[in-house]
């Protein structure tokens, strides 16, 4: 624990002086003020996946699998398998199971477990690597599992087929595409195959249809935007919208390598010190932003417009491991530094006002006045342009912010690599929800 | 028991006599009989002319042999007793023993008969000893005792009469319960003797049956020796029957009692009982063989040893079983724990035990709120007597505030199956052995000459129970449980009738009758030999009319509505009795003399009524309208509760002030001298229960806080408010000093304050802010100081600090009154258990308003479908400020308690989330 406190502050040590951005204790929009922790794991919480309303699954580097109630903090069950760290977790949604999560471990297994009684229905082992990341297509009834190869199995964990190996790199992510079609991440590529699907299982095959290479760095995440569009952002920063039938560039940004480039000197050194400052961590979209995480900033696109609407680029004090996008135009990201900010998306009051320096003073971006990059021109040009107003921030977890989990009913989980899981949750709400229970209770028990 | 000499020891001729005579009564008492010592600087020491210092509880025996002696003193302490004569007391309660303890052959009936006799409850007065006694009369069983019984009593010895008289009830049922207990372990001691005795008895036969066999053959069957053997062993066979008939009356022991969940608790200590019991006869088998076999070799004609023994044990050589042999080891410690504990309870003055009463009897009431500010161990004691609440002591505290709790037996129940079976196993087995026997038996029983000696036997038994007793057949019990429970209402319907106030004399002279009269069971018996008007302050009407003031005054506003009184059954009940008055007065001795006291008894009410016992009375009355609102009434019940809010802290203090105490001492001295008990009064530590004590203590320190702190009330709003506050200095000694001084407002602190961590020397996690509210932190110049300074940092927005080196506060800001009634550093108060007791009065009523705000539906749900949650929200601001009249901070603080209440009334004391605010903090400076 002490070594993820020691470790944070030393690497945000130099950033927090140069950023401005502090909210202080007084946030009136930040609806977050009950907390709780859930205590249970032995190791870095990295995943978080929804099971349903009020249940989810987390998992680590311990092994452990655990199943929580998101509304009580009550620890459902525990699922004790596998012996290393999980490197892949699904929830595996088909017609005809609830509940059930996939989970994939170093020690190259993957099960599948009925989180309703903490059973493991369906084991394979001893697969030839390790699986890096899962994807279920309850349309077909198959998963989908990718390390050095990309096997297909049915919902029996049967093997259906797979593709060939890919020695170097396995594959780090994979999303579905329309027309049976799926595209993986392996490393600088992006590879499209086709499933064929046929009435009897064993005749199922996967084939390799195209590879897209323009992607200079390795590929750091792919998400699906909508029906016609993905995404997939890079290493050094290249974030790539792809049309999804015909695998064709609809946007291509380099805008953050550009901006650092064409920057003044010590920005170049900047660069070449902090490599991953570039590096774009994750991205969501809501069908029509795109927010990629990079390095600490948070930069949202707009696919619509094809341009840069907001930006902010030091968002966090260390990399931005995980946003979200929520309706109302907020945005929620967390970071190494162990916060969860939140965002608003405002309109600027005057669209030439970006020009002034000293009303971005306070960005730690716009601050130089030679920014000749087409994008910040773009910026510039757009009526469209909004700022990203810091609206609250939630601080508990002493080490690196893993990822979070945005339950319907407003409360927030974060996991993080202080072992630790945080509910948070709106007290306000959660006054009247424990008012209502109360009255139902004294009516229940017909008075004290 | 009417007209048994011992109970008319009020003579009209005596009481006159001796008061007029009498020249070493001092004249003062007569006119304030209150305060009978004007000079004493201690009103409430009545102590002074009693020869021991400290209340205490006496075991006494009636022994066969010597007489009344004394066995055990309760605390063992030769300190407690001084100078009393024990001896003397012992024969004092002994002599009034009301008890049918009533052992042997019935009229009609040919065996001996156990009575379940109840046990007797008498109050005595010793006015020459300075001693009022209450006491229990009990009878164990013993094979070896004259009449197979033991006298036994327990008294609750103390200087205070007043004390004896008020907490009757409560002396009554604690006794009864600690009698109760002791007679369950006699009965188990008395039914495996009597199984080990049964079997002797059977081996005795074997062995007469063997040699009277013998006999026949060698001399024939009309040989002396022979009808001898036979005339033996019929002895023998008649002495198995009455043994095995006494197993099944103590087998049969009347069941009334075991529906009681009071009678469970007990543990049996050894299970496997029976089979003990077999290897023990097992093991004097051989002994009693070797007997047998000795007296058939000295040809002294089959004396079994079980006859010699039951003859011996008239012989005064005899060693009588001691208390502990009769009563099975186990339960005569129980016994003697619970003992104790009565002890502990009654300590003090009636003053103290009075208001103490009072206020569990509130607290039973606030179960929901209680959790937050109050000594834990109360209520949940409150809670696990209240599961096996009997319906007769519900009864009681109609009358008597309340039953003082006592779940003394931690052990777990026993079903009363698994005891009744060890018992009655035996008797399932003799009945095969009876039936085989039968025929036999009666032949030899018939015609033996045996029976003879048998009747005799019985007979002087019978004698000597008359003896001892005084009047065989008309032996009535006195106070009996079962006359309990009509006797309470009772006495309140009387106080009623008094206080409506027609004709009181006449009234009050009834009463006075009666309680000499009737069945009731309070008697106050005093020595003939010194009537002085502290005996005639005695009287019955007196004792009566004591309990009134108190009854009605606080009883009748807050318990009526509770619990309605069943008047009509009172009625009924109040008619038949004064019919038995009107025919028993006649025979009554010395009724005018009381009434021609009456004056003077009065005068001493209400005396007693203004001087102490309506102090108490009003205090909680306050508490009242708050507690006894309904939720839809809640508003109005409200603005009751809030003059009370005003309650002054000056008030307080000044009575304090005069009494001009040191500020440090913080001994309880005004107290009486047995209140401030030697029980070590020290911080707490974990793993330790908190106790008042512990409160009280700290609240000297709060106090000093408060004085020398001008932010107090930021850092007292922060914990009443759920803000973690983090003490922080380089000295642990002021660390922990100042977190047990604070520890006193937190809420909801727990059973073992497991709210508070005096002292951490590591940084701290969100995990700790979520458990400690109250944290005592470890400054340290190390890279461990350094990275929990970090922690602190980072987490300052859910905590305060308090740094007690630079004496600073980092806290966010208060505005409102609430914290600085509690906390007002220009106090008067200069005593830590007062402000200890100002702050718990205070927080009571913030947890009264919390409970209000909790429990009003419509402040937190919509009153329509339609309505929405703004509206909604405006009321219950609306209602926090106008209502409850808390501001912005002080609404924060009722919400916080509010949702602590929610929480332990959905889900009990587990601990969840942990809730905050987005607030500034500022720093405040000295």
């Amino acid at each position: 624990m002490l070594r993820w406190i020691l470790g944070g502050r030393d690497a945000q040590g130099p950033v927090e002086k140069t950023t401005v951005l502090f909210i202080g204790e007084e946030q009136p929009k930040n609806s977050y003020t009950e907390l709780q922790v859930l205590k249970g794991h032995f190791d870095i919480v990295r995943f978080l996946v929804q099971i349903d309303d009020f249940r989810f699954a987390s998992a680590g580097d311990d092994g452990l699998v655990l199943v929580w109630n998101v509304q009580t903090g009550e620890r459902l069950r525990e699922l004790r398998a596998h012996s290393q760290q999980v490197t892949a977790i699904a929830a595996f949604r088909t017609e005809s199971s609830r509940g059930m999560i996939i989970t994939a471990s170093s020690d190259r297994t993957v099960s599948l477990w009925d989180t309703e009684t903490g059973n493991r229905v369906q084991m394979v082992s001893e697969l030839q690597s390790s699986v890096k990341c899962l994807l279920v297509l309850e349309r077909l009834d198959v998963w989908l599992s990718g390390g050095n190869e990309l096997c297909v199995w049915n919902k029996h964990f049967e093997l259906l087929c797979k593709t060939d190996c890919y020695k170097d790199a396995g594959v780090t992510a994979m999303i579905e595409l329309p027309k049976n079609c799926i595209v993986a991440a392996v490393d600088k590529e992006l590879i499209v195959y086709r499933l064929i699907v046929s009435s009897s299982e064993t005749e199922t095959s996967i084939q390799e249809i195209c590879r897209l290479t323009d992607h200079h760095d390795s590929v750091r995440t792919l998400i699906s935007v909508n029906d016609q569009m993905f995404a997939s952002g890079s290493h050094v920063g290249e974030l790539i919208v792809w049309d999804s039938l015909d695998w064709t560039i609809q946007v291509y940004e380099r805008i953050f390598w550009e901006t650092a480039q064409t920057d003044s000197q010590p920005e170049i050194k900047l660069t070449s010190q902090k490599q991953n400052e570039m590096s774009i961590q994750h991205l969501t979209s809501d069908g029509e932003f795109v927010v990629a995480a990079v390095g600490n900033g948070l930069y949202i696109y707009n696919i619509l417009t094809k341009n840069v609407v907001a930006y902010r680029r030091t968002a966090h004090d260390s990399n931005v491991l995980h946003s979200l996008l929520l309706p109302n135009r907020q945005l929620m990201s967390c970071s190494e530094d162990g916060s969860v900010r939140m965002w608003e998306l405002q309109d600027l009051p005057l669209p030439a006002e970006p020009a002034s320096s000293g009303f971005f003073g306070m960005w730690g971006f716009g601050r130089s006045s030679k920014l000749a990059s087409q994008q910040v021109k773009k910026v510039v040009e757009t009526p469209s342009l909004r700022t990203l107003e810091l609206t609250g921030d939630l601080i508990g977890h002493s080490g690196a912010v893993q990822m979070f989990l945005y339950f319907g009913d407003g409360s927030l989980v974060t996991c993080s690599t202080d072992h630790l899981i945080i509910v948070w949750r709106d007290g306000y709400k959660e006054s009247r929800l424990r008012s209502l229970a109360l009255f139902h209770k004294l009516e229940q028990n017909q008075g004290l | 028991m009417i007209g048994s000499p011992d109970l008319v020891a009020l003579t009209k001729d005596d009481d006159y006599g001796d008061t007029y005579v009498d020249p070493s009564l001092i004249p003062e008492e007569f006119s304030v009989p209150l305060f009978p010592h004007a000079g004493n600087a201690n009103p409430w020491s009545k102590t002074s002319f009693a020869k021991f210092t400290k209340d205490f509880i006496l075991i006494s025996e009636f022994s066969e042999q010597v007489g009344p002696q004394p066995l055990i003193t309760i605390p063992n302490d030769s300190k407690v007793c001084g100078t009393f004569d024990l001896n003397y007391f012992s024969l004092r309660i002994m002599s009034v023993d009301y008890q049918a303890s009533f052992v042997g052959h019935p009229p009609g009936c040919g065996y001996p008969k156990l009575n379940f006799v109840e046990d007797s409850k008498v109050v005595l007065g010793d006015s020459k000893e300075g001693a009022f006694a209450y006491i229990h009369h009990l009878t164990l069983y013993d094979l070896e005792a004259r009449g197979f019984v033991r006298p036994f009593c327990m008294a609750y010895v103390s200087a205070d009469e007043t004390k004896i008289m008020r907490q009757f009830l409560e002396l009554s049922s604690e006794f009864s319960k600690a009698s109760e207990c002791l007679k369950t372990g006699n009965r188990k001691a008395f039914a495996s003797e009597l199984e080990k005795k049964l079997k002797d008895l059977e081996y005795t036969r074997t062995v007469l049956h063997r040699e009277t066999e013998l006999q026949k053959k060698t001399n024939g069957c009309y040989s002396t020796q022979a009808i001898e053997k036979a005339n033996e062993l019929a002895n023998v066979e008649k002495s198995i029957y009455e043994h095995k008939d006494l197993l099944k009356q103590i087998s049969s022991y009347p069941n009334r009692k075991t529906k009681d969940p009071e009678f469970l608790p007990y543990e049996l200590d050894n299970p496997p009982d029976s089979a003990e019991a077999d290897q023990d006869s097992v093991s004097n088998d051989p002994n009693r063989e070797e007997l047998a076999e000795d007296s058939s070799c000295a040809r002294r004609a089959s004396y079994t040893p079980q006859l010699i023994k039951a003859k011996s044990a008239k012989c005064f050589d005899k060693r009588l079983k001691t208390l502990e042999e009769l009563c099975d080891l186990y339960f005569f410690n129980q016994t003697m724990d619970q003992l104790t504990h009565i002890e502990k309870m009654f300590r003090g003055d009636l003053c103290y035990i009075h208001t103490s009463q009072i206020e569990r009897a509130l607290l039973k009431q606030q179960k929901i709120t209680d959790f937050l500010f109050e000594d834990y161990k109360e209520w949940e004691e409150e809670e696990e007597e209240g599961a096996e609440k009997q319906p007769y002591e519900e009864k009681l505290t109609l009358v008597c505030n309340m039953p003082p709790s006592s779940p003394v037996f931690p052990g777990e129940p026993m079903s009363l199956e698994s005891y009744t079976s060890c018992v009655e196993t035996v008797p399932i087995k003799m009945e095969q052995d009876v039936s085989e026997d039968g025929l036999h038996d009666t032949e030899l029983t018939e015609s033996g000459p045996c029976d003879i000696t048998q009747d005799n036997l019985e007979e002087s038994m019978n004698a000597e129970m008359k003896g001892s007793v005084g009047s065989g057949e008309s032996i009535e019990v006195l106070g009996t449980e079962r006359s309990f429970p009509a006797q309470g209402p009772v006495m309140k319907s009387e106080s009623l009738a008094v206080h409506q106030g027609q004709n009181p004399e006449v009234d009050r002279r009834k009463e006075a009758s009666r309680r000499t009269n009737s069945e009731d069971s309070i008697e106050v018996l005093s020595t003939t030999e010194s009537v002085i008007p502290e005996d005639l302050r005695a009287s019955y009407a007196c004792a009566v009319h004591e309990e009134d003031p108190g009854v009605e005054a606080w009883g009748g506003d807050s318990y009526q509505q509770g619990f309605p009184a069943p008047r009509q059954h009172l009625d009924v009940q109040e008619a038949g009795r004064y019919e038995n008055i009107r025919v028993d007065s006649s025979c009554c001795l010395g009724q005018e003399g009381r009434v021609c006291e009456e004056p003077s008894t009065e005068l001493a009410q209400e005396c007693c009524a203004n001087g102490v016992v309506k102090e108490e009375p009003l205090s909680c009355r306050q508490g009242d309208p708050a507690l006894q609102v309904d939720f839809c009434l809640a508003e109005e019940g409200a603005p009751g509760g809030h003059p009370a809010s005003e309650l002054n802290p000056n008030y307080l203090s000044d009575e304090v002030s005069r009494m001009n105490l040191d500020d440090a001492s913080d001994s309880t001295s005004f107290m009486s001298a047995s209140t401030s008990s030697d029980r070590a009064s020290s911080p707490f530590l974990p793993g330790n229960p908190v106790t008042v004590k512990h409160k009280k203590k700290a609240g000297q320190s709060a106090l000093r806080f408060i004085r020398q702190y001008p932010f107090a009330q930021q850092a007292i709003f922060c914990l009443l408010s759920g803000r973690t506050l983090v003490v922080l200095g380089a000295d642990e000694g002021t660390v922990r000093k100042l977190v047990n001084a604070l520890s006193i407002f937190v809420p909801n602190l727990g059973k073992y304050a497991e709210a508070v961590k005096p002292w951490v020397t590591s940084p701290f996690q969100i995990t700790d802010l979520q458990n400690w509210k109250l944290i005592g932190l470890h400054r340290m110049a190390s890279p461990t100081g350094s990275s929990m300074l970090y922690s602190l940092n980072r987490y300052s927005r859910y905590i305060s600090i308090v740094d007690t080196d630079h004496k600073t506060l980092r806290s966010p800001a208060y505005r409102g009154s609430l914290v600085s009634r509690l906390a007002d550093h220009r106090t008067q108060i200069k005593r830590g258990s007062t402000y200890f007791m100002h702050v718990q009065s205070m927080l009571t009523q913030l947890s009264s308003r919390a409970f209000l705000y909790t429990f009003c539906h419509h402040l937190h749900l919509p009153i329509s479908p339609e309505e929405g949650q703004e509206s909604v929200a405006s009321r219950r601001a609306s209602f926090l400020h106008h209502i409850l009249g808390c501001k912005e901070e002080d609404a924060r603080i009722v919400h916080f308690l509010s949702e602590l209440i929610k929480q332990f009334y959905l889900q009990g004391p587990r601990k969840g989330a942990f809730a905050f605010n987005y607030v500034t903090s500022f720093l405040y400076k000295i």
